[in-house]
């Protein structure tokens, strides 16, 4: 599903150059649950930008289900983030102004989808994390774990073949932290790959395989049981 | 297509929702940029209808002297002909006229102008005016029109050279005051004159002998058996269309130059007066009026965009992190901006919206204001005319496109993962 070779990323900030990723190399194929776990500026953000398309390495070579994302075209990579991947964020990133429906339905407005067709795919995926009874709320009338829910369920209705989770407990309780954690087990459980970003180990060890990055490389990449 | 369309449709209402989100934070703000576009908008359309106005006001006094006509007087010769010296005088003969009107099929009408300043009497009340022995189709051709009830002298009248007149509408009240005079009889030279019509007041911006509405008209014949030395003073004609009137000039010097022998190219033999080219003039300055209160318009409209689009440029980088989710989630660069778009189109519409009710309002006050004179019968009033209301549109238009343009163009070169660290 994910194939990554040599992955280099620099950053130059005028005349200093910094170098976040060097040579990263990873495979993660159909259905894991991967924890990319590591110290902050080790590159797990920058690796996790690269996966989810949100910005393109310096060299090597990414594929992603089959294409090749190097040298695609602003538009083009806007289309695979939004067919291929489902970002959920540490601060849920919703829209203020919008309800929860409204929410769960822009990766199907910004895939041309019909209003009609929105509607159902985003309530009924709603449904499924919880919040049927929700729809018509705005993120401030929700809690944390509720907000996380309705990004859960924006990053899934577009049935990306990618779940990519940056910190998503990180702003949560431990009590609405550890329902978003079963969560994401269950959707495991039910086909969903994922990738998830965090430095909390004890959120690292329920996956499935877990990939250390320090310095910019992969310093260990290890499989549960 | 129908992607774009839901898109849109989509996007208008949330764009709405947000514009109200934002209106209850930024009251202050934007309030002041839809006034900014408001005013900009008051100036144009108000700029503009008043060029408009001018324009028609112009466009009616233009006509006060007649359409496209032409007048002719007698001169003298300045190049010696057919072995006579120049410097000699021409002066017109009564049959003149027939004789042009004959031969020159590219003129349409042609009049004879007697006059001769004289006292016209009514009561005790005498005024001194120009009095001219006219053709019955003078009228038609210098616009001297008779108000209701009245008429202008007839082909009878002037066979059976009746003692009729024509009275332009000073004279008429400066003799009769606030009486009517139809039907009552004037003094001219000890003879009794029949009030026959009184002229339709007009406002005229070329003349030649003073104002029409000083003046006083009689059969041509009736002048001549009365004075009968008089010579033909002027003619005035007006070609059947204004494409025949060089073709018409060039046939009078040609014809008149036969008969009175002088060069044809000698056109102070008989001077011709072509008011065409004053009325393109007229046309071009009225025309040259109006482009220049429309850029002034312009530009304070230009001024209301750049509030538009300076706060639209404050509102991208307010929504940095909120164009950067937009953008993880797969929105295309058209779809970031057309939401800006739209709201600078929406403050935009708003604005020119408020601007044109006031200045329609405006415009029906200065209708209903009592303003007379002179001054007001050349400058018009203004008004708001689908010429002016397209050009207003025109120009809000591409003022708030560009207003959502240069920000939300920049909304889209954000780059995602830079724009979801943003706080």
């Amino acid at each position: 599903m994910i194939r990554m070779r040599q992955i280099r990323k620099v950053y130059s900030t005028g005349k200093v150059e910094v170098e976040a990723l060097r040579g990263v190399d990873l495979e993660i194929g159909s259905n894991e649950y991967v924890a990319i776990v590591g110290p902050s500026g080790s590159g797990k953000s920058t690796l996790m930008n690269i996966v989810g398309c949100l910005d393109t390495p310096t060299s090597g070579e990414y594929v992603l289900s089959g294409e090749r994302v190097g040298g695609l075209d602003r538009n083009r990579l806007a289309e695979i983030r939004n067919r291929r991947i489902g970002f959920v964020f540490q601060n849920f990133n919703l829209l203020p102004y919008a309800t929860a429906l409204e929410n769960v339905e822009l990766p199907l407005l910004f895939a041309g989808a019909a209003a009609k067709e929105r509607r159902e795919r985003a309530s009924a995926m709603l449904d499924k994390v919880g919040l049927g009874d929700r729809l018509e709320h705005k993120p401030t009338e929700l809690s944390g774990g509720q907000m996380q829910r309705v990004a859960i369920a924006r990053a899934l209705v577009n049935t990306p073949a990618i779940l990519l989770a940056d910190e998503p407990t990180g702003n949560l309780d431990s009590a609405a932290g550890k329902a978003i954690v079963s969560l994401f087990a269950e959707l495991h459980a039910s086909g969903q790959t994922i990738v998830l970003i965090t430095h909390d180990a004890g959120i690292a060890k329920l996956a499935s395989r877990v990939v250390q990055v320090r310095d910019g490389q992969i310093v260990e990449d290890r499989r549960a049981a | 297509m129908r992607a774009r369309y839901e898109f849109v449709k989509t996007e208008a209402a949330l764009v709405w929702r947000l514009f109200r989100a934002d209106a209850e934070h930024q009251t202050k703000r934007i309030a002041l940029t839809v006034l900014a576009i408001a005013w900009g908008t008051l100036s144009i359309v108000m700029l503009l209808s008043f060029g408009e106005g001018l324009k028609r006001a112009f466009h009616k006094s233009k006509r006060g002297l007649g359409e496209s006509i032409a007048i002719l007087w007698p001169g003298a010769t300045t190049k010696a002909f057919a072995g006579l010296p120049s410097g000699r005088s021409i002066s017109f003969r009564d049959e003149d006229a027939g004789l042009l009107k004959e031969r020159i099929p590219e003129i349409g009408a042609l009049s004879r102008e007697y006059a001769k300043r004289i006292g016209v009497t009514y009561g005790k009340k005498t005024v001194n005016a120009r009095v001219r022995g006219v053709d019955p189709s003078f009228g038609e051709i210098r616009h001297v029109f008779a108000q209701s009830g009245g008429r202008f002298v007839d082909e009878i009248d002037l066979n059976e050279k009746r003692r009729v007149v024509v009275l332009g509408d000073e004279l008429a009240t400066d003799l009769f005051g606030s009486s009517q005079p139809l039907g009552r009889s004037v003094q001219i030279n000890q003879s009794s004159f029949l009030v026959i019509g009184v002229m339709q007041p007009k406002t005229m911006m070329g003349m030649y002998s003073g104002p029409d509405k000083n003046q006083a008209s009689i059969p041509a014949t009736t002048f001549k058996a009365m004075f009968t030395d008089a010579k033909v003073q002027n003619l005035v004609y007006r070609p059947v269309s204004p494409v025949a009137a060089d073709q018409a000039k060039a046939e009078v010097y040609r014809i008149l130059g036969a008969k009175y022998r002088f060069d044809p190219d000698d056109t102070r033999a008989i001077s011709i007066w072509d008011t065409r080219e004053d009325q393109r003039i007229v046309d071009n300055i009225g025309i040259g009026i109006q482009m220049f209160l429309g850029v002034i318009g312009a530009l304070t409209l230009f001024v209301g965009g750049m509030g538009v689009a300076n706060i639209m440029y404050a509102v991208v980088k307010e929504r940095t992190r909120e164009i950067g989710v937009k953008m993880a989630l797969g929105a295309k660069m058209r779809q970031v901006m057309t939401p800006f778009v739209l709201e600078a189109l929406l403050m935009t519409v708003i604005g020119g919206f408020l601007g044109t009710t006031v200045s329609l309002g405006l415009m029906a006050g200065i209708a209903a204001m009592p303003l007379k004179g002179e001054a007001f019968d050349f400058l018009g009033r203004p008004t708001f005319s689908p010429g002016v209301a397209s050009a207003t549109a025109a120009a809000l238009g591409t003022i708030g496109m560009l207003a959502g343009y240069f920000p939300a163009r920049r909304a889209a070169s954000v780059n995602p993962a830079e724009s979801l660290r943003y706080e």
